[in-house]
């Protein structure tokens, strides 16, 4: 281990790990700081990623492929299912194999990793951010590097000390819960959503199949929503309604920022990635792969700023994640606070509609076509995501 | 008596849902170790209600007020 690198990168996720990758190939020296004994523990995610998404990254493998997904299902709140062919093909990650993978691919190109190495502070020189303070096994220690990547998450406090707005109104703050649970009999290769206020108001209730009749079951509500009832109590009561045989093997919660990109994810020596930068598909709530896409340009960007000597250049991640998917996350969320607010009847009544196609008609530019018909507003951006490029 | 915001820490999964929505920096997440650093807590309540496994919640600092009970 040396005293000086060029690049830290605080958070071994996804995100962090791409960014660690993508720059140590180009020849920096990078370390990878983790809070956790374990990188990639625990899990806070549903796992459900597009298989295409991936391939961009890594090379698809077995041993972290937990199903494959065709189809997607949805339910209304009077229980009317919608199945949907899935145009590509989805896939159900086993992100404790996945994120081990990412980042053992970032110390094959020279990226130092130290777990349970928890940050707690920056340190700065000429008004940059120069480096980092951490305590591992009880003692304190400095480090200094060039840039500073914070890969740590939705709890980001890396861009905070580094003078970004990384706070999330408590409104915009998906609460998530989801347990891996046992005897969950459905078909392993479709994802199923709920939608309304029984299962997760201003949210959806995901089951997410694994292999063996495991599935991860979750949902998210917004702080608004859990303010009068928690995530939790919603979802123990979806299982003891339609699960009520189950076991559950684990339990996870977490905050899901369901926002665009923050206004500012790069300052003068510190660069933001992943959930840090609030790059989830608001939407969806997804963030794997736009997180590792965030990463990429980031890592990518560092190292070209350090190769040539002028750090300025760092402030050109912005501009390029903004081009990539920014711009198309704001429209997202304008969709999102469109649909996350119809009533169960506006629900029930697109499914009806949906139902009644024949099966080849069923697309996810239907359903959005059905949503914009309750919500004209909506038109101009679900026709911006489903017809351009 | 003080409003003050408690963590129940056995019940606590360490997610940060609650670090992310402080806007006062107040709470301090290490490996398993969570705390609100009292002196900076607004009590604003933002972490009690993005909490989804209900963690946090709001109590009464009992010993508060009673150096003036003389």
């Amino acid at each position: 281990m040396k005293n000086e690198y060029d690049i830290i990168v605080v958070g071994a996720g996804p995100a962090g790990s791409i960014a660690a990758k993508y720059a140590s190939e180009k020849g920096v020296s990078v370390l990878m700081l983790e809070k956790d004994r374990d990188v990639g523990y625990p899990v806070r995610c549903g796992e459900a990623v597009s298989l295409a998404g991936v391939e961009e990254f890594v090379k698809p493998d077995p041993k972290w492929i937990a199903s494959e997904i065709t189809k997607f299902s949805f339910i209304s709140p009077d229980k009317t299912e919608v199945l949907i062919p899935f145009e590509g093909k989805g896939i159900i990650l086993e992100r404790k194999i996945f994120d081990y993978e990412l980042a053992n691919s970032a110390a094959k190109n020279g990226t130092e990793i130290i777990t349970r190495a928890y940050v707690n502070g920056l340190l700065f020189e000429n008004n940059s951010v120069a480096g980092v303070k951490y305590e591992f096994r009880g003692k304190q220690y400095q480090i200094k590097s060039k840039i500073v990547i914070g890969a740590d998450g939705v709890e980001s406090r890396v861009g905070r000390w580094g003078g970004l707005k990384t706070f999330s109104d408590f409104r915009d703050m998906e609460s998530g819960v989801q347990i891996t649970a046992a005897n969950i009999n459905v078909d392993p290769n479709t994802c199923y959503f709920y939608w309304g206020s029984e299962y997760a108001p201003q949210g959806y209730l995901w089951i997410f199949p694994k292999s063996n009749g495991l599935a991860n079951v979750g949902l998210a509500i917004t702080g608004d929503i859990g303010k009068k009832r928690s995530a939790i109590s919603y979802l123990n009561d979806f299982m003891n309604n339609y699960f009520p045989n189950a076991s559950v093997l684990s339990s996870v919660a977490g905050g899901i920022p369901f926002t665009p990109t923050l206004e500012k994810i790069v300052n003068p020596g510190i660069m933001l990635v992943g959930d840090a930068a609030r790059q989830i598909n608001p939407l969806s709530g997804g963030g794997i792969i736009s997180g590792m896409i965030g990463g990429s340009i980031a890592g990518k960007v560092a190292a070209d700023a350090i190769i040539s000597n002028e750090l300025s250049k760092i402030y050109e991640y912005e501009k390029l994640w903004h081009d990539r998917l920014g711009k198309r996350h704001e429209m997202f969320n304008r969709i999102k606070n469109g649909i996350y607010k119809f009533s169960d009847e506006k629900y029930d009544q697109i499914a009806h509609s949906l139902v009644g196609l024949p099966d080849e008609k069923r697309s996810l530019g239907n359903v959005a076509k059905r949503a914009v018909i309750n919500n004209p507003s909506l038109l101009i951006d679900v026709a911006k995501v489903f017809f351009s490029k | 008596m003080v409003l003050l915001i408690e963590i129940i820490p056995d019940k606590c999964d360490f997610c940060g849902c609650c670090v992310g929505v402080c806007p006062e920096d107040a709470i301090e997440l290490k490996e398993a170790e969570i705390k609100i650093i009292e002196e900076l807590c607004t009590n604003c309540s933002k972490c009690v209600w993005s909490c989804p496994i209900e963690v946090l919640k709001f109590n009464f600092d009992k010993t508060a007020g009673k150096k003036n009970e003389k």
